[in-house]
């Protein structure tokens, strides 16, 4: 709307008209969320569509670099009866957090203190440890952390898993869990993280989730659910994944890449459509 | 061996080469997450006299990484030409670069010199290069290639078509596809990045390209970029492969973290060429690197980032590959963690492989965790466009929804053209012409050319 104001300037009709090229196949539109038909202004993006994106970016930026309001997300566990314990990693904030990935993996040597004290108050038999770590996007944790808590929390419970009380992480990256995950003793950890924002999808929530997790775990030992968000996947489709992922676990006594998740193997055996419009 | 020199008000000893050239390169978050980098500038700098005093045959008799460990040093070493090295064997690193910045060094003999330079010896130059010493070299350099079309010719600058969509939906794939050859991208390649390995999907895709290529007799070629052995397994199954893609990293155990080695690379290049597919020229492969993945894989052996990336371009210029893509800013801020940095190191990857006789282009990036922007890419482009790039990214609008990072799109790779008058491959832009998407003089048409409009109905808004 922007580009057409400017076309009543006062500029004369010849310099005022034909600045701005529409696309004329704006309907494939209809077939991808790719920025495709922006048409141009010269050559270069109209000022809609630059903005457009420019917030878009504005938003992913502040994902990454807002800090979690640790009060407002306790207060929301709070109302499920749920007292978190807070914990840090050895990066001293956002800009040592972004450069240095192997602080983030570690707890503060003040925090693995005091979860080594409180370790030894929980009972040997509790089974799951839920971890909540902002990661790269604390807009996501924000967003579906306490939701998705409440409800993989119904969900062990249904299928007879105890649970110790939570952790949540400052400036912590996935493999926290694992110190997390030995100094508890637990033998299922469940990781919350903040993905790396995409430009669509700034508040993207990550589960890892490690079988009998120690220090010096790889990714290899995890199972990962991505892309948990309104727009990506439910909050019941990753909470049914990782229930069927847990009761493989243990049943096999481990997680990994030897874990393949083939929670949803009957879709994935549906025919792949190769026609199309172009080559109709 | 040790290094040392009195610079500064201090004396500063370097225990060996490797050292020497971790402290000497330009500051990156990188080389400090390997706890290589220089502690100080003052150190940075003396680092970069050592080097700049240093012989450049040093680096055929003292390997960085051992002969016996690593293929990829048995592959420069026992590669290197000495012939064509002769005519430059006196020089120092800083006489090398004075050489290289002369008019002497003029496009012939750049070319002479090539097979007689080790990644090594590109490497340390370009420590002590700043970045219009990076543009004005890599801009002599001329390596142009050819598969479908010629790739890479003087004042000409390709893309790649680079049609991404999170569950591959070729109906979704078509769409971007058909966007950007309206805008005149392409050339380079139409790849795309698929969101799975699986061999069915694979194949469905490099199908799907061959088919809009063949159906609107497009001078281009398609590339699924997957891993190299489900290429091999695509070609078996008699999959229309046109360019075979891999990814990879300068050390042996990096390429090994990718499940690669050289001869699974040779078999595939063997493989790819028996399809005989290409009418102009018959480089079939393409491959993407970038600073930091031997250290994400910690297969760096203490050398820094960007001479890791350089030795990584010894394993491409084995195999004459069409397309060389330093992927920059891909890997995050640990690696690259401001725009300065990115820019810095995009322009070093170009030029060093240029330099080392590759088909460079890059793909000018960044993700949402680096502290960088579209100006920063646009630095970056405008550079790379003075400094000669045989070929950049072509993405609807900047915004990969597949890969969720940000690359240069069909209007950015428009607008490197218009300012520096470069133009598309030549077979490409005949076609553009011949399809009425641009004018003779590259100008794009208003609204959809005829050859198009019989989708007219189903693409209109």
């Amino acid at each position: 709307m922007a580009d057409s104001k400017l076309s009543s300037n006062g500029l004369s009709n010849k310099l005022s008209e034909g600045y701005l090229t529409e696309n004329d196949w704006a309907g494939l539109k209809r077939y991808t969320d790719a920025r495709i038909a922006l048409g141009r202004a010269g050559t270069s993006i109209p000022t809609q569509a630059m903005l457009s994106f420019q917030m878009d970016h504005g938003n992913a930026r502040d994902a990454v670099h807002l800090p979690l309001d640790i009060d407002k997300l306790c207060s929301e566990l709070q109302e499920q009866a749920v007292t978190p314990i807070l914990l840090k990693s050895r990066a001293q904030g956002r800009t040592e957090y972004l450069q240095r990935p192997d602080l983030g993996r570690r707890l503060s040597v003040a925090s693995a203190a005091t979860l080594t004290s409180i370790a030894e108050t929980i009972e040997p038999s509790m089974q799951a440890c839920i971890t909540i770590v902002d990661g790269l996007s604390s807009f996501a944790i924000q967003s579906h952390a306490a939701n998705f808590f409440k409800q993989i929390s119904l969900r062990l419970k249904e299928e007879g898993i105890t649970q110790m009380p939570p952790c949540l992480v400052e400036q912590g990256r996935v493999a926290v869990g694992d110190e997390i995950g030995d100094i508890l003793n637990a033998q299922l950890m469940i990781l919350l993280v903040g993905e790396r924002p995409g430009l669509s999808s700034p508040d993207s929530l990550g589960v890892y989730f490690t079988y009998k997790p120690k220090l010096g775990f790889s990714d290899a030992n995890r199972n990962c659910i991505s892309n948990i968000r309104p727009a990506g996947m439910s909050y019941e489709a990753a909470a049914d994944k990782l229930i069927w992922l847990i009761k493989q676990s243990l049943q096999l006594d481990y997680s990994g890449v030897e874990l393949k998740d083939q929670s949803d193997s009957i879709e994935s055996l549906e025919e792949p459509k190769l026609g199309n419009f172009l080559l109709d | 061996m040790s290094y040392s020199i009195s610079a500064g008000g201090n004396h500063w000893v370097f225990p060996d080469l490797k050292t020497v050239m971790a402290k000497a390169s330009p500051d990156r978050s990188g080389d400090r997450l390997a706890g290589v980098a220089a502690q100080t500038s003052q150190e940075r700098v003396a680092a970069q006299m050592v080097l700049a005093d240093l012989p450049l045959k040093t680096f055929l008799t003292e390997a960085l990484i051992p002969y016996e460990k690593d293929e990829v040093t048995r592959l420069i070493i026992d590669k290197h030409d000495q012939n064509a090295f002769r005519p430059i064997s006196s020089f120092t690193v800083g006489d090398f670069r004075n050489w290289l910045l002369s008019d002497l060094a003029d496009t012939t003999q750049l070319k002479n010199i090539s097979l007689g330079l080790t990644p090594e010896m590109v490497a340390a130059v370009s420590k002590i290069m700043r970045i219009q010493d990076l543009i004005l070299v890599a801009k002599k350099c001329s390596n142009p290639t050819a598969f479908r079309n010629r790739i890479g010719l003087p004042q000409r600058l390709s893309t790649r078509l680079q049609p991404n969509h999170p569950t591959d939906d070729p109906t979704g794939v078509a769409a971007s596809v058909l966007d950007g050859l309206l805008y005149g991208s392409g050339d380079a390649v139409i790849g795309i990045n698929p969101a799975t390995d699986n061999i069915s999907s694979v194949i469905t895709l490099m199908k799907l390209l061959d088919d809009i290529i063949q159906r609107y007799d497009i001078p281009t070629q398609s590339c699924v970029l997957t891993h190299v052995t489900t290429h091999l397994e695509a070609i078996n199954r008699g999959a229309p492969v046109d360019l075979v893609f891999q990814s990879i990293a300068g050390t042996e155990k990096a390429n090994k973290s990718f499940g690669i080695d050289l001869a699974v690379l040779k078999e595939a290049h063997s493989a790819a060429l028996s399809l005989n597919r290409g009418s102009c020229g018959d480089n079939v492969m393409y491959f993407e690197t970038g600073q930091g993945s031997a250290l994400s894989a910690d297969a760096h052996f203490g050398l820094d980032q960007q001479t890791c990336e350089t030795r990584a371009y010894a394993v491409a210029r084995e195999f004459s590959p069409l397309l060389v893509n330093t992927v920059v800013g891909f890997i995050g801020p640990e690696y690259l963690y401001n725009g300065k940095q990115i820019i810095r190191a995009g322009l070093e990857d170009h030029f060093c492989g240029k330099l080392l006789g590759l088909p460079m282009g890059c793909d000018i990036c960044y993700t949402n965790h680096a502290e960088a922007d579209q100006d920063d890419m646009d630095m970056l482009l405008t550079q790379l466009g003075a400094a000669g790039v045989n070929f950049i990214m072509g993405i609807p609008g900047s915004d990969d929804i597949m890969l969720n990072y940000q690359t240069t799109s069909f209007h950015d790779a428009l607008y490197i053209r218009k300012i520096l008058g470069l133009r598309p491959s030549p077979e490409f832009e005949h076609w553009l012409i011949k399809m009425g998407i641009t004018t003779e003089q590259g100008l794009l048409l208003d609204g959809l050319p005829a050859a198009f409009s019989h989708l007219q109905a189903r693409i209109g808004g």
